[in-house]
């Protein structure tokens, strides 16, 4: 794919300033604040005294009178938050990794060993890519179950993988697709062994690709939510999304600072990622579709 | 995107030259292959099929069920709830995919303008899709309080309405509020994924149409569109299966609420299955999700099919 240079509108440059501005500025800028306004609240809300948040007359809504860290303290020691946490860390990096693993060797096979059937199975697992987890969650919830697994992290760290695994699967296929034979035809007649290729030169030379799988599969386990609904019951085994939703909404009373705390603070570490490894992750999200 | 050319004489030489180098190519595939066809058979294809069978069962939470036939989907199809959710996620899907669609494509053009600081600008459009749905859905669920709603008071300080809107506590308001957030949220990956789509057109295509006096309708109309038509289809398929399945915008903000009107069928098997223990039930209605899915992936296959064609590429 060639990615053409900023000119794709040839004459462009003959727009004068207040035409563009009410042909592209203005109606970016709209959608842009669309875009953005949740952030902005969640921002706000996150610093305010309960005194400025239920009180519109007398304070700005828009602004912070006075920030208070009031919220987050509440949210980090009188909730199980850091817990939450620890277990989002846990379940992520280790789904990650495990559909990393079973990625690369399952792209590699595919790709590159041809087995019988390679075709097949490549199409197989594209479908599988396309099975959502809102129609395999009760069946799964069975099987874990069954499986003892009720309950635990493990349940979440052996089930993320099967829409992750699908998303890499693919994604790395396109990327091995471009690294030329003739490499791996001189390690083969040098005497490496599979291994030694896929380790020393398949895997170096896509390690683009890998780490836009890994960036994209840690985002999707870190903003799970169904799963971890549905296999997680006590408090201390919860990831963020669902401790936020369950455990932070006492009956009727909403504790919208803490919220909006847990919601920001939970935020933070994917947007953090993301901003260090944009351009991986736009060429993952794209690249699983284009291919 | 890479097509390997296959020129058949080294395609021969090739392979028999791989296959002595390394006799068992097919056994050493297999082997690469046993983790990930581990886990996606017991994980995925296993609980797929499970799901098909506790859908024709009575089974509950705790206890082992008995086949019942298709007596779940006979209760279903007398059931007005269920039959009220099918009208909703029908009602959320489209809506909510026309209007991403709609913006989607707006923002994709607009982005390929030459901007300032354009690579930033994308950076943060894409946010919504980075930050995990429920946290941002936390969000909306404040924006629409009945009694702090910020929109409601902005809209009653400039005088444009008197009332604070009851924007989860009515169902069409509720409805059009949920397409709001599940707009808020896809609108990136359609934008961000055609503007990938865009910047592989040949900007020769529009010098040409300029020279031939095209406006910008009509450059539009006949160089944009078509080119983008294959990457749209796989586009909005993708957004129309993540829409028609979705489940975590819907339980956070109104948990199928106000009286059952927002009800989409991933929540309502969710509220049966497990809140409601009827595994079978629960189950049936995922099932019943299957024929739909089965349509958007087809069109997703004739999508990709034509990309290839219009590639000039036959892999």
């Amino acid at each position: 794919m060639t990615t053409v240079d900023d000119q794709t509108v040839g004459m462009s440059y003959l727009e004068s300033w207040p035409r563009k501005l009410l042909r592209v500025y203005l109606p970016l800028g709209l959608i842009m604040f669309f875009l953005l306004f949740p952030f902005y609240w969640m921002v706000v809300t996150t610093f305010k005294p309960d005194a400025e948040m239920y009180d519109y007359e007398k304070f700005n809504p828009f602004w912070v009178a006075h920030p208070t860290f009031e919220h987050i303290k509440k949210l980090f020691l009188e909730t199980d938050y850091p817990q939450w946490m620890w277990n989002t860390v846990i379940v992520s990096v280790s789904s990650t990794f495990i559909s990393l693993f079973a990625s690369v060797c399952a792209a590699y096979a595919i790709e590159r060993l041809r087995y019988k059937g390679s075709r097949y199975v490549g199409l197989a697992i594209f479908l599988g890519y396309l099975v959502p987890p809102s129609i395999l969650f009760i069946p799964l919830a069975a099987i874990v179950f069954q499986l003892g697994l009720f309950d635990g992290n493990l349940a979440l760290i052996l089930t993320y993988p099967t829409f992750l695994i699908p998303f890499c699967t693919w994604l790395l296929m396109g990327y091995f697709r471009t690294i030329p034979y003739e490499l791996e035809e001189c390690a083969l007649i040098d005497g490496a062994t599979r291994l030694q290729i896929l380790t020393k030169i398949t895997l170096p030379l896509s390690l683009p690709g890998v780490i836009s799988a890994g960036i994209f599969a840690f985002t999707l386990s870190w903003n799970e939510f169904i799963y971890a609904l549905t296999f997680i019951s006590s408090s201390e085994n919860k990831t963020i999304p669902v401790g936020a939703i369950t455990e932070l909404v006492n009956g009727d009373v909403y504790h919208w600072g803490a919220l909006m705390a847990a919601a920001l603070t939970g935020s933070i570490p994917v947007v953090i990622l993301y901003s260090f490894f944009v351009e991986y992750y736009v060429s993952a999200m794209t690249g699983a579709v284009k291919e | 995107m890479a097509i390997l050319a296959e020129p058949s004489v080294a395609t021969i030489k090739r392979t028999s030259m791989w296959s002595s180098a390394f006799q068992s190519r097919h056994f050493l595939g297999a082997m690469f292959m046993v983790p990930a066809v581990t886990i996606l058979v017991l994980f995925l294809a296993y609980p797929l099929a499970l799901g098909f069978w506790l859908g024709l069962t009575d089974t509950k939470i705790g206890g082992a069920g008995r086949f019942i036939g298709m007596a779940n989907f006979v209760s279903l199809a007398k059931d007005s709830v269920f039959w009220l959710s099918v009208f909703n996620t029908i009602f959320y899907t489209v809506t909510a995919s026309a209007v991403k669609f709609a913006i989607g494509l707006y923002l994709a053009l607009l982005l390929n303008e030459r901007l300032p600081l354009q690579s930033m600008i994308r950076a943060i459009v894409l946010l919504p899709f980075v930050v995990p749905t429920v946290l941002s859905a936390i969000a909306f669920w404040w924006i629409y309080d009945s009694q702090f709603s910020i929109i409601s008071w902005v809209l009653v300080k400039s005088g444009l309405i008197t009332r604070y809107i009851e924007f989860l506590g009515e169902p069409w308001n509720a409805r059009w509020s949920v397409v709001a957030a599940n707009v808020w949220r896809g609108v990136p990956f359609v934008a961000i994924t055609l503007l990938a789509g865009l910047q592989t057109i040949s900007p020769s295509l529009y010098e040409a149409a300029n020279l031939d006096g095209a406006t910008n309708w009509q450059r539009f109309r006949h160089i944009t569109l078509p080119m983008l038509s294959p990457i749209i289809a796989v586009v909005m398929t993708f957004s129309v299966l993540m829409t028609f399945t979705d489940f975590q915008l819907i339980y956070t903000i109104t948990r199928g609420g106000p009286i059952n009107a927002t009800h989409l069928m991933a929540t309502l098997s969710f509220q049966r299955a497990i809140t409601g223990g009827n595994l079978g039930e629960g189950a049936a209605i995922s099932n019943a999700m299957i024929p739909f899915l089965v349509a958007a992936i087809l069109l997703s296959f004739f999508g990709l099919q034509r990309s290839r064609w219009q590639q000039g590429g036959r892999d």
